[in-house]
């Protein structure tokens, strides 16, 4: 009953300054409109450059010999998975693996050279666990018995001006530390989003890798892909215990950097947030104060009613709720509405070098995480009206003799 | 005749930079159940600072102020506010009423504070603003109401939950002679009718004249005090 006559003069006393009221409305929800929609595109990108990577021959998990991943050579290899590994790696949660040869090479046309990465693959094995089945955009993806086909990026085929049917030549280093050469036949030209790829990287077949190197049956990577990249300590553990002596890496371990990017992603988000809700409060304490400063009589009279303190007080935080409801409404509104808008991605064509370059597709797709769109709700409502227990607080101490007569 | 207020050497001294103006000396009153008694004297006679101690609004310096047998000068805020709550109305000059309720919502407010059931509230209210001869008027803001009929919905909403005492500050300052008597002879009814014990501050003789008794103050001395009829 006391809580409706409260709630009552909250509201209506909220609408007797219209313009005020509405500007801090206003204020509120871009305030929430902008938090919500930041943090939606700074996942979103984040996501993609993690998704990028992971699908850049990362995987979610990465089994190597010891070293391997310090020093990418022939000499760090390892044998091919043992009966307990691949137990182990027969697991719901594993939605693909396969092993690869992986090391440092010169890849030659007739005009150019450059350095790569040979990466010897499963043609097979790779589907569902990197981006080189789709990213084949002129001639065909490797087949399992293509013993002198080559995958070579759009860029690095431009720079060594090369092509589709045209042959390069691999040059590297065996087993025995001697040099191993071999002309490979451009069957498919990639083209993809991941960062670096299409320079870094030629596909053969793991066979024809590991002939040209001597390898036997030896490789130099296990990438394993998961059902939830969130979740690989339990995997990763029973990874650990059925392959002694090799090296098993999430790909957080694997790739540090990205972490730490997403951390500070993380961060610069907060800082967004503390800067809007300070802008945002700094309105609202001032709102609230010039009201409680305008209504001293009114404050005054109804305590002198019978009023206590603690209801005026009260008083006051219902209304800055309620402006902040109706802002936090609006802005919520508005910032579903723009999603639902941008849901299909931004086109960042125009910037697509520079976007490349960290690992983020020319469409930016937002991510709308409930952590963040409750973050900036609850930091809106409940910081809010923490701000404004300082004028509700003003309110309350008014003595009400000297509230009733002051001019 | 039991009494609603009791005051034994009261006293209240304001402080101005570091001079101590004294406002009230040594007063000593009491008011009996349903007096219709009036403090008058000139300005910065007292009145109203004797007004506001007995309401719980202003806290003595020394003495004791008793409302229906309680000691109020040594209550907490939260006390005071519920004393005036449940036992005092008031009726103040001007600002009397909260603006963005209705004349049935300001009348109700006392009521709503208490607890009262909103059926009984709408039924009181109806019947109080109808004897205080605003039927047709509930629904308006004060804003829309003449100052003489904003002082009757003040007179409604401090008689209508029947406080035992109702304290009035110059109740009919800003109004004009027809509406001050009007007013007075509708305070007069309600203090015959339901018994209420009033008391008034003022300077204006209309309300003197309807007192039984009249107190007269001095520069913060009780220097007279007359039962009138």
């Amino acid at each position: 009953m006391r809580a409706t006559l409260l709630l009552t003069l909250a509201w209506r006393n909220l609408w007797r300054h219209t313009r005020r009221t509405v500007l801090i409305v206003i204020a509120v929800a871009l305030g929430v409109w902008s938090m919500v929609i930041l943090a939606a595109l700074a996942r979103g990108s984040m996501e993609q450059q993690i998704r990028n990577e992971i699908l850049n021959l990362t995987g979610h998990v990465q089994i190597h010999a010891p070293g391997y991943r310090d020093d990418p050579v022939i000499d760090h290899r390892m044998v091919p998975p043992s009966p307990a590994l691949r137990a182990a790696l027969d697991d719901p949660a594993v939605t693909a693996w396969a092993t690869r040869v992986r090391v440092p090479a010169v890849v030659a046309s007739e005009r150019e050279s450059a350095g790569v990465a040979l990466v010897g693959i499963d043609p097979e094995g790779e589907r569902g666990l990197s981006f080189i089945p789709g990213a084949v955009v002129e001639g065909r993806y490797l087949a399992p018995d293509d013993g002198a086909g080559l995958l070579i990026g759009r860029k690095l085929a431009e720079r060594l001006e090369t092509g589709l049917g045209r042959r390069v030549v691999i040059m590297s280093q065996d087993v025995d530390n001697a040099i191993a050469d071999r002309g490979f036949r451009v069957v498919g030209v990639f083209d993809t989003d991941a960062p670096g790829a299409e320079t870094a990287f030629v596909f053969v077949t793991r066979a024809a890798a590991q002939a040209m190197l001597k390898l036997g049956e030896q490789v130099s990577e296990l990438a394993v892909m998961t059902t939830d990249r969130r979740r690989l300590d339990a995997l990763t553990a029973r990874l650990k215990a059925a392959a002694p002596g090799l090296d098993v890496a999430s790909w957080a371990e694997a790739q540090p950097l990205l972490v730490v990017t997403a951390s500070i992603t993380e961060v610069v988000l907060y800082i967004w947030f503390a800067i809007v809700f300070l802008a945002m409060s700094f309105g609202l304490v001032n709102t609230l104060l010039m009201a409680v400063f305008e209504r001293t009589r009114e404050i005054g009279l109804i305590q002198a009613l019978g009023m206590q303190p603690r209801q005026v007080l009260v008083q006051v935080l219902l209304e800055s709720l309620l402006l902040l409801a109706v802002g936090l409404a609006i802005g919520n509104a508005l910032a579903w509405g723009h999603l639902a808008w941008i849901r299909d991605g931004i086109d960042l064509s125009a910037f697509a070098e520079g976007m490349e370059m960290v690992g983020v597709s020319a469409v930016l797709i937002p991510q709308v995480e409930a952590r963040d769109v409750l973050g900036a709700n609850l930091l809106v409502l409940v910081l809010g009206s923490i701000a404004s227990l300082y004028p509700a607080w003003r309110a309350a101490r008014y003595v009400p003799v000297e509230a009733l007569t002051r001019v | 005749m039991p009494a609603t207020v009791v005051c034994r050497k009261l006293c209240k001294v304001y402080r101005q930079d570091s001079v101590a103006v004294p406002a009230l000396t040594d007063v000593d009153l009491v008011i009996p159940k349903q007096d219709f008694a009036c403090l008058s004297g000139p300005s910065g006679s007292g009145k109203s600072t004797l007004l506001n101690l007995i309401g719980g609004l202003d806290r003595p310096s020394s003495g004791e102020v008793e409302v229906d047998g309680r000691r109020i000068d040594r209550m907490r805020k939260g006390e005071l506010a519920e004393l005036r709550l449940h036992h005092i109305g008031f009726v103040f000059q001007a600002y009397n009423l909260i603006p963005v309720l209705t004349a049935r919502e300001n009348v109700e407010f006392v009521m709503q504070m208490q607890g009262v059931p909103a059926r009984e509230r709408a039924a009181k209210s109806r019947q109080i603003l109808s004897e205080v001869g605003l039927d047709g008027l509930e629904d308006r803001r004060p804003g829309e109401l003449s100052g003489g009929q904003q002082q009757r919905v003040a007179v409604a909403r401090a008689i209508v939950s029947e406080p035992s005492l109702v304290l009035a500050d110059e109740p009919t300052a800003n109004l004009d002679s027809t509406n001050a008597e009007a007013l007075m002879q509708l305070l007069r009814h309600m203090n015959d009718e339901h018994r209420v014990t009033f008391l008034f501050s003022t300077h204006d003789k209309l309300v003197m004249d309807h007192s039984k008794r009249l107190i007269k103050l001095h520069d913060g001395r009780i220097v007279g005090d007359e039962r009138r009829r």
